[in-house]
């Protein structure tokens, strides 16, 4: 049974409220090497927000049209159907999905704008391995979301992923000139300044609380 | 059983349809058409986009160097794209390691680093408009030392090659798991100049290397094909200026074509030759080099032995070879140094060179390999 959330509402909650990558502590590899500048994290965001809409769309298809227990009724009929339980293929089809979904993204930035492509590099086949992504994939099953839920639970997820590599661009491109202690330069101070954005965004919680 | 079938169908059909899906997307998205390809202001000619731009001018006719068939390791196939031009993107990370500061602010790059997808502008040296591709046949091979071996090829199309002493040329060696079919393998022409019909390398065999498992299996008769010749070494012309070699292995191959083409011209020049070996199987073409120096009262050539094992007959120098140099070497006003060999043996010579007043930036060409 899905649980009963306004998918409209479990869009601004998974921006603001349960952020995935500030609740969650998800996706954070690439988070931190691609929020130097403004104009890449704006790339990736763009990008991580695609492949994660598009693949948590086909990864609920793939759950629930293929591996859950009784999914296959629609070829095989509801009683032999109830026989076969492929769950355990999610992990790695979920996967196989991402990682095919990473490939066209890369492909469609190559092709309409190589001035991003060079700027993501590595960090864009690296997608495939973005945890945030899977791990919305995972969190729509375990929390039974229904088609839209999913749909605007991905979505929300891609956005609130973005908004903060955003946020944390900006704060970054600010900290250049700051004074910063030496033991703390880089992804040490990135890494507070992560979590001191976590608190605040606790400060949201009190809008719309999902699971 | 049912489960057990149905986990392989759907996970079969996923991945197939998911491939699928991929392959659609990249025929109507990674396509170029023909793209304008202008080399060094020359009239632009067409090629496909899409393809990296060593395979571009290979398709050309345009054989710039390249070892390592477009992987990107072996840092040859240097272009330079005229840094206002952004047609070529900006400089990968994986051409960073073989360019130094000032290569990238002239725009130099690695062109099987570089996708072609828009027309495109590039300079190359015109010594690369040179180089020709050979078709040849394998005149003989035979082992020189336990494993180095002396190839030749008699050349057939063209029927001749012009050549610098001290070039290499690039023979295509077949490699079926590369997208090509086949990689490029660079070595140094030993046979004098004036040999124009044929091309003699020294090859050493490196186990499971293509090149050398290639040119092993080699017999007589067998077609090849080589491009060339490449190499920046220029002999000076100057009769009063001294020739001085100093290598090992199989840096003894350039190494031979210069001393032949070199006496061959100027019989009574001042050239001296220190080879380094570890034990007596190492040494090949002494006895060439002692005919030599019998004719040719300036030429001197000096094999010393590093690694002489109990039971070899040796009454020549030991020790390494860049001990006997500063022992041995007397620096004229005028001279050209060039040296090939394996790095730590190149190294130890430069420095005693140094310390001898050489100006090894100017002086000297040198050549690393293992």
């Amino acid at each position: 049974m899905a649980p009963d959330v306004h998918p409209l509402l479990l869009l601004v909650a998974s921006v603001l409220t349960s952020n995935i990558l500030l609740t969650n502590f998800l996706g954070l590899c690439s988070f931190v090497a691609c929020s130097k500048q403004v104009a890449t994290a704006v790339g990736l965001g763009a990008a991580v927000t695609f492949v994660m809409t598009f693949t948590t769309a086909l990864n609920w298809a793939l759950y629930y049209l293929l591996l859950q227990r009784g999914a296959l009724a629609w070829l095989v009929g509801p009683e032999a159907a109830a026989r076969i339980d492929l769950e355990f293929l999610y992990f790695i089809l979920s996967i196989a999905v991402i990682a095919a979904f990473v490939q066209l993204v890369e492909m469609i930035i190559d092709r309409f704008s190589p001035t991003l492509y060079y700027a993501l590099g590595i960090f864009l086949p690296l997608i495939t391995v973005n945890c945030a992504i899977l791990g919305a994939a995972l969190f729509m099953v375990i929390r039974k979301y229904d088609f839209v839920q999913s749909l605007c639970y991905g979505f929300g997820s891609g956005l609130g992923w973005w908004l903060v590599i955003l946020a944390m661009s900006g704060i970054r491109a600010r900290l250049r000139f700051a004074n910063i202690p030496k033991p703390l330069q880089g992804v040490g101070i990135t890494l507070l300044i992560t979590g001191l954005m976590a608190m605040a965004f606790s400060a949201f919680t009190g809008m719309v609380k999902i699971q | 059983m049912i489960q057990l079938l149905s986990a392989i169908a759907v996970f079969l059909a996923t991945v197939v349809g998911m491939a699928g899906l991929l392959v659609l997307a990249a025929r109507y998205l990674v396509t170029y058409g023909t793209v304008q390809l202008k080399i060094n202001d020359e009239e632009p000619m067409p090629v496909d986009g899409g393809q990296n731009l060593l395979m571009a001018l290979y398709g050309k006719k345009l054989f710039i160097p390249s070892a390592c068939g477009g992987r990107g390791t072996c840092g040859y196939c240097k272009v330079k794209v005229p840094p206002g031009d952004d047609a070529a993107g900006p400089v990968l990370p994986t051409e960073l390691p073989f360019l130094t500061r000032k290569e990238i602010r002239a725009g130099v790059r690695l062109s099987c680093q570089i996708k072609v997808k828009k027309d495109i502008r590039i300079f190359i040296p015109e010594e690369f408009l040179k180089v020709q591709e050979f078709h040849a046949r394998v005149a003989s091979t035979r082992p020189v030392t336990p494993d180095i071996k002396e190839i030749r090829f008699a050349i057939e199309e063209p029927k001749e090659i012009e050549f610098q002493a001290g070039q290499f040329v690039q023979v295509r060696v077949p490699a079926p798991d590369e997208p090509n079919g086949f990689v490029f393998r660079a070595y140094s022409i030993s046979s004098a100049v004036y040999e124009k019909g044929e091309v003699e390398l020294n090859v050493r065999l490196v186990p499971k290397g293509k090149g050398t498992t290639f040119l092993f299996g080699l017999t007589e008769g067998d077609p090849v094909i080589f491009t060339g010749p490449y190499g920046e070494f220029r002999l000076s012309e100057d009769p009063e200026s001294e020739l001085i070699l100093i290598g090992g292995g199989v840096g003894m191959a350039p190494m031979k074509c210069l001393i032949l083409s070199l006496l061959a011209t100027w019989p009574d020049r001042k050239c001296t030759f220190f080879f380094g070996c570890r034990g007596t199987r190492d040494i090949f073409y002494y006895d060439l080099y002692r005919d030599l120096a019998k004719k040719h009262p300036n030429f001197t050539v000096l094999y010393a032995l590093s690694d002489l094992q109990e039971g070899e007959e040796w009454d020549g120098p030991t020790g390494f070879i860049h001990l006997w140099v500063e022992k041995e070497y007397e620096p004229e006003k005028k001279r050209q140094v060039f040296l090939c060999g394996p790095p730590p043996m190149i190294n130890a010579a430069m420095k005693v060179l140094q310390e001898k007043g050489i100006r090894i930036a100017e002086e000297a060409f040198y050549d690393k390999f293992e």
